[in-house]
């Protein structure tokens, strides 16, 4: 197990947000630790995704505080360049650049955010691409590959500029069953390893063996939030409850 | 019980009546009656239309300058001697014969940086300054006054270099122009937005003939005294305005195809407005639309030929210029086609080029 020191290095407080009239994110107040890992679950429409796409200023928040290592989140757009450099970020959808090789999506964002020379860029992103053991696809087009691979390879990506924080929104729900393994292995490993997590995802299998904690949200609110054990033994908010037993049902 | 074994089936060849030419042509020509009665009805006007069409552009037809063999042969064979009488007017118009060497030179040179600039191997930072070179030694080829070649007002410059230079212009300059507009447009910036609706908008809303009548009448009424920009120059400034309005509504139904997880991706990994749009935007979204793009230089290409009106003798303007002559005024048909055939030439190869480079962008953006 990593160790947690209890400087948070995300904290929200009494955050807000509306789309238009629709209220989703709710006087959210959550403080997460470095080297934590939290899963986020909750029905569609409850703000999950919303909530961390606020923590890489993907979605603007509108009342409350939001800071990032230590960063404030406002419109300050150096402040934001900053916070995302520190931020990985692992899409549903993928979202690869069909039109670089694997490789060039690694190298793309160390090359010209991070300044790193061309051979260094490559170098590191080859390890990371062994890390989610595709290496051997560096030279495909991102479409060649299958939905696991490509997932890792999004996985990989967001690794090459060495964030502290890495969010995943809902990563393996766009793939085909017999895919998900492998992505969730990657990312069991990488928790492992000690980054921070915030994962948006439904696999309770990989919530319980990897989070330290485990948040529901419904409503654009946090109902309820423990360790991995007790959210899934014992349940205390009636809507958890209600969630749980129709996910685990079957 | 042991599992069943799953066992595939080899795989088989086609059978021999599905592949081979044969097969292919009783397909696709002679599939049902009505598909073989209409290939024998083109078969048939072939066979009516081909062989006068043949008589009069090839057999009878009289290919020295000789107006006297063209007059006896008028009716049944083609006069090609009036391109061979009139072809340097129609190339170069106006231009001062004993130098036509001039414009020969800066057409071949704008011909080649056009070829080049189309390679993918040359599309890096230098071929703006290859450009600028280019039109700079153009200009002084062509207007003289440099290095003790006469001057040549630029009244008298006609033919293919103008035509030449009024595209490459519109399209070089426009193609830049017409990216600001469009990321303009789709700026989150209202200022810049309204300002790039406004224009595109006014631009488009106006013919190209009424643009050109500003800008060579309009315009010089609104000049303060003394001031005076040349009527090329003006035409210049109007049509490559004209085009890079169209051109940015093209470029936007490129921006608007990408979906929107592309950007967001891009920004989660720190990177800036420009470099998005040079890195992830605009080489997925250009090639999205380069069939719309080339479509609209062929279009721009042709409207060249509206310069007329403010009388600038483009091809089309020179070609009506040589057929001015009493003596050959007969043969308009040939000249016209002697131009059409040129047009043709450039608007096909920049149909071609159009294919080749979708092929080209294409790679690994489609599922293989």
């Amino acid at each position: 197990m990593a160790t947690i020191t209890h400087t948070p290095i995300i904290e929200f407080s009494k955050v807000n947000k509306w789309f238009g009239n629709f209220h989703v994110l709710r006087d959210i107040d959550l403080s997460v630790a470095r080297g934590e890992r939290i899963v986020v679950c909750g029905p569609s429409g409850s703000g999950k995704s919303t909530l961390i796409r606020c923590i890489n200023r993907l979605e603007e928040h509108q009342t409350g505080r939001l800071t990032v290592e230590g960063v404030e989140l406002s419109d300050d757009v150096q402040a934001i360049e900053s916070v995302r450099r520190q931020v990985g970020m692992v899409f549903q959808q993928f979202n690869l650049f069909p039109h670089l090789t694997v490789l060039d999506n690694l190298t793309l964002a160390p090359m010209w955010v991070g300044k790193v020379p061309k051979a260094q860029a490559e170098e590191r992103a080859m390890q990371q691409l062994q890390r989610v053991r595709i290496a051997e696809q560096a030279h495909k087009y991102p479409l060649q590959l299958s939905g696991g691979q490509q997932q890792r390879v999004a996985i990989a990506r967001a690794l090459c500029l060495t964030p502290k924080i890495m969010l995943f929104d809902e990563p393996t729900s766009a793939l085909d069953p017999e895919m998900i393994n492998e992505v969730l292995d990657v990312m069991v490993e990488l928790a492992n390893q000690g980054i921070t997590m915030v994962c948006v995802t439904h696999e309770m299998g990989f919530a319980r063996q990897v989070a330290d904690r485990v948040i529901f949200m419904d409503e654009g609110q946090i109902v309820e939030q423990n360790t991995a054990a007790a959210f899934f033994d014992h349940p205390q908010n009636e809507r958890t409850q209600d969630f749980l037993s129709k996910i685990l049902a079957h | 019980m042991n599992p069943a074994v799953f066992t595939p089936l080899a795989a088989r060849e086609p059978p021999p009546d599905a592949i081979g030419v044969w097969p292919w042509l009783s397909r696709h020509f002679f599939g049902s009656a009505a598909n073989s009665f209409l290939t024998l009805l083109v078969l048939a006007l072939l066979v009516v239309a081909l062989p006068p069409l043949f008589n009069w552009a090839v057999l009878h037809a009289v290919m020295p300058a000789d107006n006297a063999a063209c007059r006896a042969a008028s009716g049944v064979g083609a006069c090609w001697g009036v391109v061979a009488e009139k072809g340097r007017l129609i190339l170069f118009g106006r231009y001062p014969y004993d130098a036509q060497w001039r414009p020969l030179i800066a057409s071949a040179l704008l011909v080649l940086l056009l070829v080049m600039s189309c390679l993918r191997f040359f599309w890096r930072p230098a071929l703006v300054l290859a450009w600028l070179v280019v039109f700079s030694v153009f200009y002084g080829l062509m207007k003289g006054g440099v290095a003790e070649l006469t001057p040549v007002d630029t009244d008298r410059w006609g033919g293919l270099p103008l035509t030449l230079l009024l595209s490459s212009v519109s399209l070089v300059v426009a193609f830049p122009l017409a990216i600001l507009l469009a990321l303009g447009r789709q700026s989150q910036l209202p200022a810049i937005r309204t300002l790039c609706v406004i224009f595109i908008e006014f631009v488009r809303g106006v013919p190209l003939i009424s643009v050109l009548f500003m800008a060579s009448f309009i315009l010089p009424l609104l000049m303060p005294q003394g001031a005076k920009i040349d009527v090329l120059v003006r035409v210049l400034i109007g049509m490559t305005l004209f085009t890079a309005a169209y051109l940015a509504e093209v470029i936007r139904g490129g921006l608007q195809a990408l979906p929107k997880g592309q950007i967001e991706a891009a920004h989660s990994l720190g990177l800036g407005y420009w470099q998005i749009q040079r890195k992830i935007v605009l080489p997925q979204a250009l090639r999205l639309v380069v069939p719309a793009i080339v479509n609209t230089f062929i279009g721009a290409f042709k409207d060249t030929s509206l310069v007329t009106i403010v009388s600038l003798y483009d091809l089309t303007g020179a070609v009506q210029l040589a057929l001015g002559d009493a003596d050959w005024r007969k043969f308009f048909i040939e000249g016209q086609l002697f131009v059409a055939a040129i047009y043709f030439i450039a608007c096909f190869a920049m149909s071609r080029y159009s294919q080749w480079l979708e092929g080209h962008l294409n790679t690994g953006t489609r599922r293989q």
